[in-house]
């Protein structure tokens, strides 16, 4: 595989590129920090975060689906505008038009571009032929099963002969084998040349699907989302899932994955955007139950109290995405410890994993109200009415100070969600209303 | 009656190989051919028969025969009315539908407006816009025709244009980016996103407009204005003229004509629909039933008709799309993109200012005819509105009261279901307009003959969507909670209380919400009625609006029908709107 020479010049390069939403005061939620980025010709780029870390955002400012708030990506050195660049983006659900035969939806980009009936027909017929669909051409997508379908996904991107492929999480709505299969055929079509595609830009959360198919990986870090780690995946193809190499390297990458928030926990963060200064600390909470942390701190607790995270998500046979909202969680608590790509059980978590329903319980809401500076804060709101009672309505404004709508949402969701567990606070659904638990 | 769906549910069960014997393909597809040309030919026919009659003179008096011999041409002439004005809906619902999706400064002003303007009675148009239209072409039919296609037309619009704007807003994501990513073009992303994606709710709420439809064609094929009778030949006017002179042999033929117009609408036209629209579904998984349909696969198979289809219509559709994809690159490469930008929000504020500027002369005049009213006047309305709110409610409780155990009953037992359900469907797509003469002519000599007669024609136009909701919500009870209910012994109030009514209650709402505004428009009709030569009326709000369009008070008119708006709109935001949250968020029914 060619290596990326620094002769070369990238296709697309994006510099000092930012999203953020500016707020009714003035002040910004960042959700991405100013990030340099280049794709060069004859590279697969994986991207590879957490999920709602800013990945698929980053893609789409990249391909011009997604205005940038600052920064600007250049197409050859000349800057984008209106989304012109020849792009083509395989999406997580597929996306192909229900209506639209397996042909008509190969067809659909030509027939934007103004191509004639015959012309159409030709190309798609031999795009299809090579992601091994032929003898579907008449089917409709709900007919084909899902690994057909991305194939028909990827057709469509091909047949417009893109520059740039990019891949928006392609194989996560697949079943683990088919994921694979069609991992070996892109490949396949890559290495053989058989796509006039000069690059190929994949955004995904699973860090041994990137280390597979990538010839360099770019870690993003979270909140805001910023560029936390580039490696080079100097091995030849086919790679070996067992080598040591390969093992090693995605070991490597765990570590890096999960080390932003172990350094958040411990110390004033400084891991954010170099040379940014940090807007108004609130800690992001991630969006998880209080009952998938006590099993991670049962396994943990039976596998003597320490465990190395790759393996953990390895034996449990669940991605990086699954299983790092619940360590954040019990990091964040202070129940475990994380070191070196190694998780640790701490004297809180050990007596939490070993506690019965109403002794958890007691103490979650200790740890809660220790730790997490939102449960206090709305825990000390509702004491201060005099009826203990407030609006959901009255939190999520505060949150909106800090994180954008869809996420602030989501924070008041997961702090209710703990709350009630902790029983710090009742809440009734139906009218919105939030109360203080009496002792 | 024999019922349409049982008839089609047998015939899909047969295999398709059995359907299609395969040496007598040829022959068949050409008697398919014949049948096809035949109608063709009628249908230009008919055309030209109508044609004929819009554009002749107006006849002195319009004479309504009664020999059922002139019901296929009466059946024709009503169906024309109602086919154009659901075109002309449809057209408009598209456009206004569109506008509001796409452009953010039109979504702030349209769809406030679309709930306002489901809310007016449309009844109350039905003089204005008479009169406007006659006066328009004095000297042919055409005026009434149009007259009455317009106030259809403003029946059945709206819900097919919001249900056209929520399709559109509801487009997912990915879609959209896909579509933007592959550079479609307004018309290509129209025809390949936007219309699929809503065909089905277009279709759904298309058959309710055109349900719908029937009740207000019947109103307005035979009415009084002051001095001025109107008549338009039809199945409405022949009911209405049957029903004054008592003729008890042309009600029944009127009626049999009028059922079996819509059984054939349902057969020919819907069902086939339906099916077709099931391609449109937006689902990654193939269900494991499928629905086929006999007249499509007769069609589909109609050589004749796959040859129109690729000689006409696949490369018209396909020339428009790749010229306009190309003219799109092109005009992409010579205009810089900000100045069009700018052009068009220009536009948009001209556009805006006409309209505010029209609409405040519109709200000065009607201040004007409003301010001449008495409040005496003012007081008389008030109290009608009372009179019409407590019989409008008690219609939908009547309606309400029989139809959930009814209902219940109905959806619990699955034999019940596939006898009742076309049944019900058959019952409610008899517009209840054509049935109130008839009712009428029982009633009226009974002492407050006329006031039951009211209530049953709201509760006839509005009971009917009641049950369908309980039989679709007790439908969708789970099996397992039945189960539980059984094994923990809930006595039959319990089980009322704790699952069945909580079970139906998002789907009584669906039921109350379109009945309750059906039967405020109904109340116009309901309440003041042409019979037997003279007028019988009892007093509300309804009744104030048909009397002050009789006598031509504009005034009054206007009066009254504000306040029937304002009152539909406000229990539509105090009352309905919440219930519906209530029942999306509690009561709603997850697997």
């Amino acid at each position: 595989m060619s290596t990326p020479s620094a002769v070369e010049a990238p296709i697309i390069e994006a510099r000092k590129l930012e999203k953020f939403y500016a707020q009714p005061d003035g002040s910004r939620i960042q959700v991405i920090a100013a990030t340099d980025l280049a794709v060069y010709p004859g590279q697969i780029i994986a991207l590879l975060g957490p999920s709602g870390c800013g990945k698929s955002t980053l893609l789409r400012m990249l391909t011009g689906l997604s205005p940038a708030s600052a920064g600007s990506v250049y197409w050859h050195g000349e800057p984008v505008r209106d989304g012109s660049p020849n792009v083509s983006i395989v999406f997580q659900s597929f996306a192909l038009f229900p209506w639209l035969t397996v042909l008509e939806n190969v067809e659909a980009p030509l027939e934007a571009r103004g191509m004639a009936s015959i012309d159409r027909h030709k190309r798609a017929l031999r795009i299809i032929d090579a992601v091994g669909l032929d003898g579907f051409e008449s089917a409709y997508p709900k007919e084909l099963s899902g690994g057909m379908k991305q194939r028909v996904g990827v057709a469509r991107a091909l047949v417009v002969e893109p520059e740039v492929l990019f891949m928006d999480e392609p194989f996560s709505a697949l079943d683990v084998l088919t994921a694979e299969t069609l991992r070996g055929e892109l490949l396949e079509l890559w290495l053989g040349h058989k796509i006039p595609t000069r690059a190929i830009f994949i955004v995904t959360h699973n860090i041994e699907e990137a280390v597979i198919l990538a010839d360099r990986v770019v870690v993003l870090g979270r909140n805001p989302a910023h560029i936390h780690a580039d490696f080079i995946v100097d091995m030849p193809h086919p790679r070996d899932h067992k080598s040591s190499s390969f093992v090693e390297l995605v070991d490597t990458i765990y570590r890096v994955l999960t080390r932003p928030d172990h350094e958040h926990d411990s110390a004033p963060p400084k891991s954010a955007a170099p040379g940014k200064p940090l807007q108004a600390k609130a800690i992001m909470l991630p969006h998880t139950r209080p009952g998938g942390m006590a099993g991670l701190l049962e396994i943990l607790q039976d596998q003597g109290g320490k465990a190395d995270l790759h393996k953990l998500a390895d034996d449990l046979a669940l991605e990086v995405d699954a299983l790092l909202p619940t360590i954040d969680t019990a990091v964040l608590l202070g129940m475990l410890r994380l070191a070196e790509g190694d998780a640790f059980i701490t004297p809180d978590g050990q007596a939490f994993a070993q506690g019965d329903i109403q002794s958890r319980k007691a103490m979650f809401r200790k740890a809660a109200l220790a730790h997490i500076p939102l449960l206090c804060q709305m825990q000390n709101a509702l004491k201060a009415k005099s009826d203990r009672t407030l609006s959901d309505e009255f939190f999520r404004d505060l949150l909106d100070e800090h994180f954008s709508e869809d996420e602030s949402r989501r924070q008041l969701e997961t702090a209710i969600q703990w709350g009630r567990y902790a029983e710090i606070f009742d809440y009734d659904a139906a009218t919105g209303k939030l109360t203080l638990t009496e002792a | 009656m024999p019922s349409p769906t049982v008839s089609l549910q047998t015939a899909t069960t047969i295999p398709p190989a059995l359907k299609r014997p395969a040496g007598s393909r040829s022959s068949w597809s050409f008697l398919i051919d014949i049948t096809v040309f035949l109608f063709v030919m009628a249908a230009i026919y008919g055309l030209y028969a109508v044609g004929h009659t819009w554009l002749g003179p107006v006849p002195a008096q319009v004479e309504i025969s009664q020999s059922p011999r002139a019901l296929p041409l009466y059946a024709l002439y009503s169906l024309v009315r109602l086919g154009l004005a659901y075109l002309l809906s449809l057209a408009f619902a598209l456009a206004y539908g569109y506008a509001a999706a796409r452009s953010k400064a039109a979504e702030t002003v349209l769809v406030p407006l679309l709930d306002i303007l489901q809310s007016i009675p449309v009844l109350s148009f039905l003089p204005g816009v008479m009169l406007a239209m006659v006066a328009l072409f004095p000297n042919s039919q055409l005026g009434i025709e149009l007259g009455s296609i317009v106030l259809i037309f403003t029946g059945q619009v709206w819900n097919i244009a919001f249900s056209f704007y929520s399709s559109l807003k509801s487009i997912p994501r990915e879609l959209r980016e896909a579509a933007i990513i592959y550079r479609f073009g307004r018309w290509q992303r129209f025809v390949e996103l936007d219309l699929p994606y809503s065909t089905i709710g277009l279709v759904w709420n298309s058959m309710m407009s055109v349900a719908g439809g029937w009740f207000f064609l019947m109103a307005c094929e035979m009415f009084v204005l002051g001095k001025r009778d109107f008549r338009l030949p039809g199945l409405g006017s022949y009911l209405q003229t049957a029903a004054s002179n008592g003729d008890t042999r042309a009600i029944l033929w009127g009626l049999a004509a009028m059922v079996a117009v819509i059984v054939i609408l349902d057969q020919l036209i819907w069902r086939p629909v339906i099916v077709w629209a099931d391609k449109f579904k937006f689902e990654q998984v193939e269900t494991a039933k499928a629905t086929t349909h006999n007249l499509l696969d007769f069609l589909g198979r109609a050589s004749f008709v796959i040859l129109i289809f690729r000689v006409a219509v696949r490369p018209v559709m396909d020339w428009i799309t790749v010229s306009l994809a190309a003219g799109a690159a092109r005009a992409a490469a010579t205009f810089s993109a900000p100045k069009r930008k700018t052009t068009r929000r220009s536009l948009l504020i001209t556009l805006a200012a006409v309209i505010f500027v029209g609409l405040g002369f519109a709200v000065y005049h009607a201040a004007g005819e409003l301010s001449d009213l008495h409040r005496a006047d003012y007081f008389t309305l008030l109290r009608s509105a009372g009179l019409t709110f407590l019989r409008v409610n008690g219609a939908l409780l009547i309606g309400a009261i029989w139809t959930v155990p009814v209902g219940v009953a109905i959806g619990f037992s699955p034999r019940l279901v596939r006898i009742a359900q076309p049944l019900v469907q058959l019952a409610a797509s008899i517009p209840a307009t054509a049935l109130f003469p008839i009712i009428l002519l029982f009633l009226i000599r009974l002492p407050a003959g006329f006031e039951i007669a009211a209530m049953l024609l709201m509760l006839l136009g509005t009971q009917w969507y009641i049950l369908f909701n309980v039989i679709a919500g007790a439908m969708a009870i789970p099996t397992d909670l039945k189960e539980a209910s059984k094994i923990f012994r809930f006595g039959s109030w319990d089980r009322w209380r704790r699952l069945i009514l909580p079970g139906i209650f998002p789907y009584l709402i669906t039921g109350m919400v379109t009945a309750s505004g059906g039967a405020w428009n109904a109340s116009i009709i309901a309440e003041y009625f042409h019979f037997q030569g003279g007028i019988v009326s009892t007093t509300g709000l309804g009744s104030a609006i048909s009397g002050a369009s009789d006598a031509g008070r504009f005034d009054l008119l206007l009066a009254s029908t504000l306040i029937m708006a304002t009152i539909v709109v406000l229990i539509n935001r105090l009352v309905w709107r919440r219930l519906y949250r209530l029942a999306a968020t509690r009561f709603k029914l997850e697997t």
